[in-house]
């Protein structure tokens, strides 16, 4: 007689409850599936789907028109350093002695003229750059100054060979930011097979065993707009003592109306 | 709200919060090594005086720089006073940051970026506090705000007293904002700052800086600071009068730069500006003075 009233009382309440907590576990579950759906594909029954293009599956968008902003090494950018000044270097005695070296009127005289803008040193040159699609796989960057291309393979693109040039063969990665909603990432890039050049105007040499890793995010500036920001690691074991490692940056523009090619130079 | 009502408001949060990946983002404690090959004499020794090139000062940034004389730092009254947090990219020095939970939910309270013995600890607040009245004192540590964007936890920092940009003189207001987004890739940290002040600048002043993660503890704070006496007498403020700065055309002769983008403005920030001055540029036939060797 004690159980009997209570029984009815419980039990509606406990499949009210049931009812709701299914529905609730039910709620719960699409708030967590999107993550789940995109890690798996497109979910059961319809199978694997084919996996997303580096350029479909970019985490952040770098194509575009972008100006550097030359706020750091000005006296290194900005205008020709003079002969010896190494500031911020980590130059082996090699490297020095070849530096020492340095005749720009040699350089200009030479015909080969670029060394300055190869791989290591193209972001450092005051100019802009031009970012696109080559293909799915594919994104390139071109600058105006210097009227260089560099190019970077997603997946599993292997270098051909053949010698080696002063962008050499680049393989690039995205970084995906972890976390729910997230939209932000980054660009790994690995250089090598890069023909020797000038990490500085005013000959401080890199040799042709160099290989540079590079990390292009955006960072958002205080007016909303983007500033694409490159960290740039150079390692050389003949002229380096130790990673070379500068960040350079660059800002968004609208249009190429500021685009403007101009050759390479050995003494401005 | 019924018993059965607060279980499934607590089941649903339980499950949703197990089944979602945890909000983004990254471990940026540590030690970090800074890396000065780009500034190296700006950040070490510190800059040469009047260069001010690729500064986007407008006239008052540039006539307040103009004014300065290195000396106000022996002044009794500033030896012990501390950089504003621009000095993480101003100053050579390295980095090491920590999370402090609270204490009962375990939840991060705060990222700190250890201090220097010129530089106070830097405290960013990740609970969601309020940022204080803008009419709440200022101080050189200021007040730091911090939230994540993916794997970038981006600090800003308010209510700062008047400080340097660059050790020379070039100066920040009490009206300045930081903007510090920190960055991990692997080891490797890159720090962005925008230095926004609309009483000296036309435009933010951007800096990038690097640091590798070490194994070799920073240092989180120097000795203690102590007034002596340095050769400048309480009460006198060191300073150049208008015109009168004698540093001006110092770097032109030891560099060949023009004095007019020693100057500094937006203008010498960007790529066309190398046509204004190519000219004008003369480059000196060899290094003599802090070359790098």
């Amino acid at each position: 007689m004690t159980d009997r009233p209570f029984i009815p009382t419980i039990a509606p309440s406990l499949t009210r409850l049931g009812l709701q907590l299914t529905v609730s576990l039910a709620l719960a579950g699409l708030i967590a599936a999107p993550s789940e759906l995109g890690a798996q594909g497109r979910g059961r029954g319809a199978g694997p789907a084919p996996p997303q293009t580096p350029k479909a599956a970019a985490p952040i968008d770098l194509t575009g028109y972008w100006v550097a902003v030359v706020t750091e090494d000005w006296r290194y950018r900005m205008v020709t350093p003079m002969k010896g000044d190494y500031q911020g270097v980590p130059m082996t005695d090699a490297a020095r002695a070849v530096a020492d070296a340095w005749d720009p009127d040699k350089e200009e005289a030479s015909g080969d003229r670029c060394k300055s803008y190869g791989a290591p040193a193209i972001l450092r040159v005051p100019g802009r750059l031009h970012i696109t699609w080559q293909d799915d796989q594919t994104l390139k960057m071109d600058t105006d100054v210097g009227q260089q291309t560099r190019v970077f393979h997603f997946g599993d693109w292997k270098s051909p060979g053949g010698p080696a040039t002063l962008q050499g063969d680049s393989v690039a990665e995205w970084q995906q930011a972890g976390g729910r909603g997230a939209t932000d990432g980054s660009l790994t890039v690995t250089t090598t097979n890069l023909k020797g050049g000038f990490l500085r105007k005013n000959g401080i040499p890199y040799s042709d065993r160099t290989t540079m890793t590079e990390y292009y995010e955006l960072v958002t500036q205080p007016d909303g707009s983007p500033l694409l920001v490159v960290t740039i690691s150079t390692t050389d074991p003949v002229y380096l003592r130790q990673p070379f490692v500068i960040t350079s940056q660059f800002k968004k523009e609208p249009t190429d109306a500021k685009w403007k090619p101009a050759p390479c130079s050995a003494k401005w | 709200m019924s018993l059965s009502s607060r279980l499934i408001a607590i089941v649903t949060v339980i499950v949703s919060c197990a089944s979602a990946p945890a909000f983004a983002e990254i471990d940026l404690s540590g030690s970090w090594q800074a890396i000065n090959h780009e500034d190296a004499l700006e950040r070490g020794a510190g800059p040469n005086p009047a260069d001010w090139a690729g500064l986007p000062f407008n006239e008052s940034g540039r006539a307040k720089a103009l004014n300065f004389n290195q000396s106000v730092i022996s002044e009794p009254e500033r030896i012990c006073w501390f950089q504003t947090q621009w000095h993480i990219a101003a100053g050579p020095f390295s980095l090491r940051m920590w999370a402090v939970p609270d204490p009962v939910t375990g939840k991060i309270q705060a990222w700190v970026v250890g201090s220097w013995e010129t530089r106070a600890p830097m405290t960013i607040w990740m609970d969601g506090r309020p940022r204080p009245s803008k009419n709440a004192p200022h101080d050189q540590t200021g007040f730091t705000t911090g939230v994540w964007n993916g794997n970038e936890l981006i600090a800003t920092t308010t209510h700062l007293k008047t400080g340097y940009m660059r050790r020379n003189g070039a100066a920040s207001s009490d009206q300045a904002t930081i903007t510090t987004h920190f960055r991990r890739h692997g080891n490797l940290m890159t720090v962005t700052l925008f230095m926004d002040d609309p009483v000296y600048l036309t435009e933010p002043y951007i800096l990038t800086r690097s640091y590798n993660l070490s194994t070799n503890p920073v240092n989180i704070a120097g000795p203690p600071c102590i007034v002596g006496d340095e050769g400048v007498e309480s009460g006198r403020v060191p300073h150049h009068l208008p015109g009168q700065n004698p540093y001006i055309g110092e770097m032109t002769k030891r560099y060949g730069i023009p004095l007019e983008a020693l100057m500094g403005g937006a203008e010498t920030m960007y790529p066309e500006y190398r046509d204004k001055i190519k000219d004008k540029f003369v480059m000196p036939a060899k290094c003599t003075i802090n070359c790098g060797r």
